[in-house]
């Protein structure tokens, strides 16, 4: 069940995570959208981007399954776990998303994987 | 959003690089705390509860409902937005090596109020995101020509 949760979480956070990038890129938010006056007209605008939407809903299915596995787990296993995608969405993004992973990040990505590996033991 | 865009263009020119830097790494900031504390106020919510989540959708809501979950959910709202928007300033092979360190805030956490038993293993782990993170951090935030300096 816990590897299942584990499952779960990564499969739906590397899809959100990947929809959310490349939506936010289209339409960068300015500095000036963050002011408290602006910020509903912000929401508002994320509100109506379908793969935004998407991505959310995913980000849902992640934070229910992650509800269910922290109260099956420690938190010192859930949060280190989940962050398996790391390596998977770094080689997403250079593929799908056009970004330049360079060797010193492709280093840094591979330290942070071997961390979680370390993590979850 | 277009004018946002619009005016954010005219400010291109005039913006310093350090004060957009200074920006994203602040941002990064607030990702990352949102995510600790969010998770930690979950945590700890879902540790006292009185009811173990079966499969029943109500138990869910009651649970969602009570205050430090409510808290909790309401940080990882703001994490979510936060992290949105450093996700139009920077790449995605950037932001996630980046906020890695809330991992090790986060084992922290786990050791100090929850008493959670952190092997050597889960410590090596802790130094190698660390070093991860460094690493990333010491390459340029943003690689691809979709989002230029002045619109951040």
């Amino acid at each position: 069940m816990k590897w299942v949760m584990v499952g779960i979480i990564v499969g739906s956070t590397v899809f959100a995570d990947l929809l959310q990038s490349d939506e936010m890129k289209r339409n960068v938010v300015a500095v000036e959208d963050l002011r408290p006056g602006r910020i509903g007209r912000l929401l508002g605008g994320l509100a109506r981007r379908g793969p935004l939407v998407l991505a959310v809903f995913f980000m849902a299915i992640s934070f229910f399954a992650f509800m269910k596995l922290l109260s099956i787990a420690d938190l010192s296993f859930a949060v280190p776990v989940s962050a398996a995608s790391v390596v998977l969405e770094t080689v997403l993004a250079r593929w799908l998303l056009k970004e330049k992973v360079n060797p010193l990040r492709w280093a840094g990505a591979f330290c942070v994987a071997c961390g979680v590996a370390l993590l979850a033991v | 959003m277009a004018a946002g865009r619009m005016v954010a263009e005219q400010a291109k020119t005039s913006l310093p690089v350090r004060r957009l830097d200074f920006k994203t790494k602040l941002l990064t900031l607030v990702v990352v705390l949102a995510n600790v504390l969010g998770n930690f106020s979950l945590s700890w919510g879902m540790k006292h509860q009185p009811a173990k989540l079966v499969d029943s959708p109500l138990v869910y809501i009651q649970t969602i409902f009570s205050p430090w979950v409510l808290l909790g959910t309401t940080l990882l709202i703001v994490w979510l937005l936060a992290r949105m928007t450093l996700l139009s300033w920077a790449d995605l092979s950037y932001v996630l090596p980046v906020t890695s360190i809330g991992y090790v805030f986060n084992a922290f956490l786990g050791k100090y109020f929850f008493a959670e038993q952190i092997t050597w293993q889960r410590w090596l782990g802790t130094l190698a995101i660390m070093i991860g993170m460094i690493l990333v951090g010491l390459t340029t935030p943003n690689t691809t020509a979709c989002a230029p300096e002045g619109r951040r």
